[in-house]
């Protein structure tokens, strides 16, 4: 049985499921209980849980990172909340040295089972401070995993996953898909983290991606189709672990391969896509491996400017035609 | 304090200025003519008009995410400020910024700040180099009350006061950080008892007074500019608006917020009524600053709207400098 929701939605349902089904889990971050988040990702989870399960910090985001470290390893299943990527900033410490690392410090004593949930992304105008993409600062980093859906249905099945997962797991979230409706499976509903999903199938060229790009990429290849060029579509869904077997069975198919992602192209996380694709596939290959990202800027406020920023559908399209 | 009658009309002159922008972009922002995040300072006047009356052309502000009303104090170009907020080439960043980020380091504004809390150490380093060079100016940090409770706040305060920085630190507290009351986000009452453990003068002051922040501020420029090191201001004051426009606010208790927003309270209707009934100015001379302000703000607009957007290439200006 599946329902319509819209993103926002989701990823409520998706806390409220985990919280009913495990007392252990609970929530903490900025604004995330009396008003239910800023985007409204945790409305009502008050009213149904109480206080002691869904906690307002304090502006201190080195705390709020900390409270999920310390809590996770007494075993609890903390979810905490950092309104925008760009805010994880404030605590890399925590992030990258403490709940990356301390299970293999402590030489396996203890598990972090532990959600950091975050929006990324420009798209609402919010400057250089409020829309960044910073998974690629973190898919370094052994010891956190990173999942990151575009669609309600694969955000709920990510969230539940990454709480069920024994290990600090960041969960990307959108900031401008919150209103995005689709199918969303009813109850509980678990996706496995690691695993890509085919979300077109096509025998001409490989479109990798991840998050709401998946959008621009889909149009794209309706498209291309047009043009008698046939595209395979892979959402990653996990950027950590990746699923390369996905990328290279695909590969194998196309002899052809375009990576798109909103981050900055140079240094973003499609590079190392594109590595493991000339590394292991190469001989598949009939044409470079090409990655569409964006521009070496931070990203611009005005809206002319951020639309010419953010890669776009007709840049996916030339950018696959390239290749033929 | 003694101010004599161009000083009080200069206080109010401020406060009709930033409040006729904010009330302006708000209207702006709810007609979609405006993108982004828009955090209203309507209310919070006081603090920037009484504050910025103190500094000198060399002495220096960093502002929050809630800064036109600070930018406008210390002298900000309201046509470049209104054209960023358009985004357009005219703005004080090519409009590249927005609200968020405006600043004018001719004028001394080191600039507005989209990370809370992030403007108090860098806050530091200005005061340091303008120590370093042997300038004797200060710099203004504002912040909120939410923001005291970072980790910045704390290194900040802690290091002014061990190397007796010229700075002056002043919290706005407008009793909320974004939906969460002080009394949910800290235990203590008056966020000032925060300088004692800095071993620095922390003072609570009527944030809706100008002419009481004029005189905190006053002393603590004086402190700082004479090497004595940081003093921290806690103006009490009123957020009018949610956290930001669009953010309906339905944690304020309404009563709270209809005192806070009466005559008797609100900053600029209080300070007009204080300066007719001590015979300072007339109701003409008051209307006299509202309709040129008026026509200041319009005209603001008028340049912004009129104005160009920026090229494309501008998006990859200033990535680094040669
Ligand atoms: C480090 C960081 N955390 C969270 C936010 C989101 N945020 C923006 S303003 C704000 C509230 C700030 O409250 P306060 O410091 O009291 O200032 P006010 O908005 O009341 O002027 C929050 C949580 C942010 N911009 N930066």
């Amino acid at each position: 049985m599946t329902k319509t929701m819209t993103y926002v939605e989701a990823i409520r349902d998706a806390q409220r499921l985990e919280m009913e089904r495990d007392p252990n889990v609970f929530i903490a971050g900025e604004d995330v209980a009396l008003i239910g988040s800023p985007f409204g990702q945790t409305a009502g989870i008050l009213e149904e849980f109480g206080p002691e399960r869904i906690l307002d910090t304090p502006i201190s985001e080195s705390q709020i990172i900390g409270l999920g470290v310390g809590a996770a390893a007494m075993g609890l299943r903390p979810i905490v909340c950092i309104d925008f990527m760009d805010f994880i900033g404030c605590c890399t410490d925590e992030v990258v040295n403490q709940a990356a690392k301390l299970p293999y410090m402590l030489g396996g004593q203890i598990s972090l089972p532990m959600v950091i949930r975050t929006n990324i992304g420009g798209g609402i105008n919010a400057a250089a401070q409020h829309s960044q993409c910073l998974e690629a600062m973190f898919t370094s980093i052994p010891g956190l995993k990173i999942v990151t859906g575009g669609t309600p249905a694969d955000v709920k099945g990510l969230l539940e996953g990454a709480v069920r997962d024994n290990n600090p797991v960041l969960v990307l979230e959108h900031k401008a898909a919150g209103g995005l409706t689709g199918e969303v499976p009813e109850g509980e509903y678990v996706l496995p983290i690691g695993k890509a999903a085919v979300k077109r199938p096509g025998t001409d060229v490989t479109i990798v991606t991840y998050s709401t790009m998946i959008y621009k990429c889909l149009a794209a290849a309706e498209t291309l189709a047009q043009a008698g060029i046939s595209a395979e579509v892979i959402d990653l869904l996990s950027l950590v672990p990746l699923d390369k077997e996905c990328i290279l069975k695909s590969v194998e198919k196309t002899g052809r391969a375009v990576i798109v992602h909103e981050a900055v192209e140079f240094g973003g996380f499609g590079g190392e896509i594109a590595a493991i694709i000339a590394d292991e596939g190469f001989d598949l290959l009939n044409a470079p491996v090409k990655r569409v990202g964006a521009p070496f800027t931070p990203v611009p406020f005005s809206a002319v400017l951020e639309k010419e920023y953010q890669p776009s559908e007709e840049k996916i399209v030339s950018v696959v035609k390239s290749l033929f | 304090m003694k101010l004599d009658k161009q000083q009080m009309l200069s206080l109010l002159t401020t406060m009709v200025k930033i409040r006729d922008f904010e009330e302006k972009s708000k209207d702006l922002m709810l007609a979609g003519k405006l993108a982004g995040f828009l955090h209203s300072y309507s209310g919070e006047e006081a603090v920037a008009a009484g504050v910025c009356s103190e500094l000198t052309t060399q002495d220096c502000i960093c502002s929050t995410h809630r800064g036109h009303g600070h930018i406008i104090a210390k002298g900000g170009n309201i046509n470049k400020m209104m054209a960023e907020l358009f985004g357009k080439a005219t703005g004080y960043s090519k409009g590249k910024s927005g609200s968020m980020h405006i600043a004018d380091i001719s004028l001394g504004i080191i600039g507005a700040n989209g990370i809370v809390a992030a403007g108090l150490p860098i806050a530091n380093g200005v005061a340091f180099a303008l120590r370093y060079e042997k300038k004797d100016g200060v710099v203004v940090a504002f912040f909120g009350d939410g923001a005291t409770n970072r980790g910045t706040f704390h290194e900040a305060l802690n290091l002014a006061s061990v190397w007796n920085l010229p700075v002056v630190f002043v919290c706005e507290n407008n009793k909320f950080g974004m939906s969460v009351s002080q009394d949910r986000h800290m235990k203590i009452k008056k966020i000032s008892d925060r300088a004692a453990a800095y071993g620095i003068p922390g003072v609570t002051v009527d944030g809706n007074d100008p002419v009481a922040v004029k005189e905190a501020a006053a002393k603590a420029v004086d402190r700082a500019r004479s090497g004595q090191g940081p003093t921290l201001i806690e103006c009490l004051t009123w957020r009018h608006y949610g956290h930001f426009i669009g953010d309906p606010g339905i944690y304020k208790d309404p009563e709270e917020q209809k005192l806070w927003l009466s005559p008797e309270r609100d900053p600029i209707a209080r300070f007009k009524t204080r300066l007719l009934d001590e015979g300072i100015a007339t109701q003409a001379e008051i209307d006299a600053i509202d309709t040129d302000i008026a026509k200041q703000i319009d005209d603001a607009v008028a340049f912004a709207e009129s104005s160009p957007d920026p090229a494309p290439s501008v998006m990859f200006e200033d990535v680094y400098h040669d």
